[in-house]
């Protein structure tokens, strides 16, 4: 501890190429088992059963590389990303970077895990169905609710699972016509209109009052025996806590409307303020955020959804149940079931992990995990709040929970350098860039921090005197910033349009080197 | 809790710091904080949750309790796949996949995160190198999302509203379609499949494919393992009555397999689980969806897509997202479909597979998956009471066993297999009750031609 030190950073710069410029025909990087001969010479020619137009003719040009040149490829390419456990990463607001403890990854690869069939037989993967149920049973007291499906792969899917749901609800009730409407706010994640929307669902987005709270009067306005359901979050992306949470769901139940909770932002509430208290009909928990899961560049991760009693019968088949006798099984048998949304039974993985991580918290740390990271949040923002340039946006005189959005408008204004030319020069310090905020950009130039638990006060000061340094350059040097970064990996792109002209765009080695004219 | 106890993974729990910064903000607790949410919404008692297990040690040996009553398909041979397959994990994927750095990212810009945006690049080319499309996305949750998203892209692309699907599909995946695509596609129709062949009935295709069906939807292989040989009659078919054709593979059987834009398929899609990633009871999926790199598909696809380009340094590389006003991230209820956390780690293990396995691994791997597999069933067809093959048509790594003639259940067959150590194929009793009581078995490369003939002992031995 002490004074914050600003590093002298540098981020590996491999200068890679493209794996596909390594290549050298005839080498090879892996040899797949060799067939016995006895089965070779029972078998003949196989190709000889398939007719013409069916066998590969031109393989495919994978490329071909020795496999100690694949494996140093990709140790360099690792060695270009920042991932969280390797910063301070405070800077991806709304997803909730914390440590993901290594033993959670030994685990597994345990093969009593790693190599599980999803088909065995039940009584052969008694212990993953109990990781399940166990997993299942903390999430219930966490939220209050019934019942909680594991199987979403991801926040945005567990919304669009809760969105199938209210669809079977409403149409168990001869509704489904009637009741095509869902409302949200703005500053709930995107997916929590852009799910219901793929289910089918017309989104009324409400903007918020102001003061940055969601507006009563508005979503009252908004309701009506043709909506289905509410999606929102709570605290909202602003970090702001909505102290009238229960009026509304209140209001919505008045005209039988069913309420979901996007609880993507629960980790400052765990343990403090729950879903069903606030009269929530169903909620998701990103176990790959809240419950130390690695996020894996985007996945996989999962939803937890949970749910009232009365609408268990909706969920994604199958179902963990345990028996009188201890013994656990998969429930098929779910005639009013939605059916599936993921294969199997989700990332298993994922649930694993997020068991690992609750067992070794218990009931007082997780409350203790909560309270660091509001704690750790209001520190960094009295920090930030001392550097001339930063706003926090919305709700004066209220405490934001775990998360705040910023905003550099004064210094734009002042300086000309904008949220995304200090997004990027952070990554010189080696701190990831940050998050600025979800479509539209309400907030003008905007940033979004959530210094969760695992960080510590003395990156929170190293993180506090960077933007310190970074706003000071904005005044003396705005163009430096301009063209920034030029300590990471790569440098700012010459011209993003391509990405947005179908002439230069590509998503693949092929397309490029067709588009360039290259070989 | 001894709240004295500092928890690892909470370094500002110490009483010293926490005082210092509660001065800092100017408060003395944290229920200070707290006072924005109103009391009637605090929850009051303690949560009635496990005691913490802090030492990991400990941990260790509780989560191992727990997984030790799990049998995995190392220690028992598991004839299992219907949609996760037992391939083998090369140690380099996994030495990247467990890489703190691309394990712990998430969704930073491409200048610091630099080698996420070319790994999945890398991934993506593989992928179409395969496929024989120009454009790949980044993977959505599995196969099943990937298969639905093909069916929406396609109502969008033709404005229809109905769409096909053989009888053959895997019921599951045709739930995850039903689901996901009900409110574009309400009508999923099925195409019956020939008896003697088991592939698609083109009869029952020309007569169901009218101007209000946006897709066809097949496997290739088929969910019950043979070859589809009339893709061709099929595309043209579809094309004719200005539909599109979608259709899922697996693609470890593209080494030696032609893909399906090779004759006539405009959207592929699969699952890259069986390309490295380990079954991890069906947490190791991930979807890809390929179309050609043409505007009006690209417009339709609801993933991320990252595109290369060149940086202001001259020579460098650089990586961004394409056409991101597509996605819901930007454009919200008024994107194509939903976006979110989905399957991107999985995505780059797969690209790495690929690029040690290279064309002549895959044709040598799916020469070896054809080679057992015709095997296997000659094994199997001399025993008695089975009837293996069931259909007439090749198969790929997977084929249907049926039992009828044994007057025993595959229910009853698989229980007596799993007393010898064996995972016996995937029961298909209920989901095609007029196969009887038949089995769908799985051979991969990890099978010696003992497990092989182990498996026909057996068989022969309880049938």
């Amino acid at each position: 501890m002490g004074i914050a030190k600003i590093r002298n950073y540098h981020q590996a710069h491999w200068d890679e190429p493209v794996i596909f410029e390594m290549s050298n025909p005839g080498v090879r990087g892996l040899l797949p088992p060799e067939v016995e001969e006895e089965i070779q010479a029972k078998v003949g020619d196989v190709y000889g059963q398939l007719p013409d137009g069916i066998r590969r003719t031109a393989p495919p040009a994978l490329p071909e590389v020795s496999q100690k040149h694949v494996l140093a490829h990709y140790l360099h390419l690792s060695q270009e990303v920042l991932g969280s456990n390797l910063c301070p990463d405070v800077s991806q607001g709304t997803c909730t970077m914390k440590y993901n403890a290594r033993v959670n990854e030994d685990l597994v690869a345990n093969p009593n895990f790693a190599n599980l069939h999803p088909l065995q037989p039940d009584e052969t993967v008694q212990g993953i169905l109990e990781i399940y149920w166990q997993v299942e049973q903390i999430c219930k007291e966490l939220a209050g609710m019934d019942r909680f499906c594991l199987q979403p792969g991801g926040g945005a899917h567990a919304v669009f699972t809760a969105a199938s749901i209210v669809r079977a609800y409403h149409k168990s009730r001869g509704e489904a016509e009637k009741r095509n409407e869902i409302i949200t706010t703005m500053f709930s994640h995107p997916c929590d209109a852009a799910s219901p929307a793929t289910a089918g669902f017309k989104v009324t987005t409400l903007m918020p009052l102001e003061t940055g709270y969601p507006d009563l009067e508005a979503f009252k306005a908004a309701l009506s025996d043709r909506v289905a359901s509410i999606h929102i979050t709570n605290p909202e992306d602003t970090g702001i806590y909505n102290p009238i949470i229960d009026q509304f769901t209140a209001e919505a139940h008045k005209y039988g409307v069913l309420c979901f909770y996007d609880q993507a932002n629960l980790n400052g509430i765990m343990g403090i303020t729950r879903a069903r208290e606030c009269g929530f009909d169903m909620c998701h928990f990103n176990i790959h955020k809240t419950f130390g899961s690695p996020h894996g560049c985007s996945g996989p991760g999962t939803g937890a959804l949970g749910m009232r009693a009365e609408l268990a019968k909706f969920m994604p088949y199958p179902v963990v149940e345990k028996l009188p006798d201890g013994a656990f099984f998969l429930d098929y048998d779910r005639p009013e079931s939605i059916g599936k949304i993921k294969g199997f039974m989700g990332s298993a993985g994922v649930v694993l992990r997020a068991y690992a991580w609750l067992r070794m918290m218990g009931p007082d740390y997780l409350r203790e995990c909560a309270e660091i990271s509001v704690l750790n949040n209001n520190y960094l923002q009295k920090k930030l709040e001392a550097i001339p340039g930063e706003t926090t946006w919305y709700a004066k005189g209220h405490r934001r929970l775990e998360q705040v959005r910023y905003s550099w408008e004064k210094l734009a204004q002042e300086t000309g350098v904008g949220t995304e030319d200090i997004m990027r020069r952070l990554g010189d310090f080696g701190i990831e860039h940050y998050w600025t905020s979800h479509h539209p950009w309400v907030v003008p130039e905007p940033f979004t921090l959530e210094p969760c638990e695992t960080f510590s006060k003395d990156d929170l000061d190293e993180y506090a005197a960077v933007f310190e340094r970074l706003a000071k350059e904005a005044r003396e040097n705005p163009d430096f910033l301009k063209n920034a970064p030029y300590r990471c990996a790569a440098h700012k792109n010459k011209d993003p349009r391509e990405f947005d002209d179908p002439a230069k765009w590509a998503t693949t080695w092929m397309a490029y080197t067709k588009k360039m004219g290259r070989k | 809790m001894n709240k004295q106890t500092i928890h690892p993974y909470i370094p500002n729990m110490v009483p010293e710091i926490k005082d210092q910064m509660l001065k800092e903000i100017g408060i003395s607790s944290v229920e200070e904080i707290y006072a924005e949410i109103p009391e009637h919404l605090r929850f009051k008692r303690r949560l009635n949750l496990p005691e913490p297990i802090l030492s990991e040690c400990r941990l260790r040996q509780h989560v191992e309790k727990i997984l030790a009553r799990n049998a995995n398909c190392s220690e028992y041979t598991s004839f299992l796949g219907a949609g996760i397959y037992n391939h083998y994990v090369p140690s380099v994927v996994t030495t990247i996949m467990e890489r703190d750095e691309f394990l712990t990212a998430y969704v930073g810009e491409s200048m610091a995160d630099h080698g996420k945006f070319q790994a999945q690049f890398e991934f993506a080319s593989c992928i179409a190198e395969l496929v024989g499309q120009g454009m790949v996305n980044t993977p959505t949750y599995d196969w099943g999302m990937a298969a639905a998203t093909s069916v929406r892209m396609a109502s969008r692309i033709t404005g229809r509203s109905e769409a096909l699907v053989p009888r053959s599909i895997s019921p599951d995946r045709l739930a995850c379609i039903r689901n996901y695509a009900y409110s574009a596609v309400p009508t999923l129709a099925s195409v019956t499949i020939d008896p003697r062949t088991g592939l698609l009935d083109l009869a029952d295709l020309k007569k169901k494919m009218t101007d209000k069906v946006a897709c066809i939807y097949f496997e290739n292989p088929t969910y019950l393992g043979m070859i589809e040989t009339q893709g061709a009659e099929i595309a043209r078919i579809v094309h004719d009555a200005g539909g599109i054709v979608a259709v899922g593979v697996d693609p470890i059987s593209l080494g030696v397999l032609e893909p399906p834009a090779h004759y006539g398929g405009d959207i592929t899609v699969g699952d890259v689980q069986g390309l490295g990633i380990p079954m991890q009871w069906g947490g190791g999926q991930g979807g890809f969806v390929a179309t050609r790199d043409e505007p009006l598909y690209v417009a339709e696809i609801p993933s991320l897509l990252y595109g290369i380009t060149e940086t202001t340094e001259p020579g460098e590389y650089g990586f961004g997202e394409v056409f991101y006003e597509r996605t819901s991230y930007a454009s919200r209820e008024k994107a194509k479909d939903f976006l979110g956390t989905m399957a991107q780690l999985h995505g780059i293990g797969a690209g790495v597979y690929l690029s040690l396995m290279g064309p002549q691994g895959m044709k040598e791997l799916g020469e070896g998956l054809l080679q057992r597999t015709a095997y296997t069933i000659g094994l199997l067809s001399g025993i008695k009471g089975l009837r293996v093959p069931v259909y007439s048509a090749p198969n790929f790594k997977e084929f249907v066993v049926n039992f009828d003639a044994t007057g025993k259940t595959v229910k009853e067959i698989n229980k007596a297999l799993l007393g010898k150590k064996i995972f016996g194929g995937k029961d298909l009793s209920r989901e095609f009750p007029e196969l009887g009581q038949s089995a769908l078995y799985c051979v991969t490369e990890v099978h010696t031609k003992d497990d092989l003939h182990r498996l026909a002992d057996v068989l022969r031995e309880i049938c």
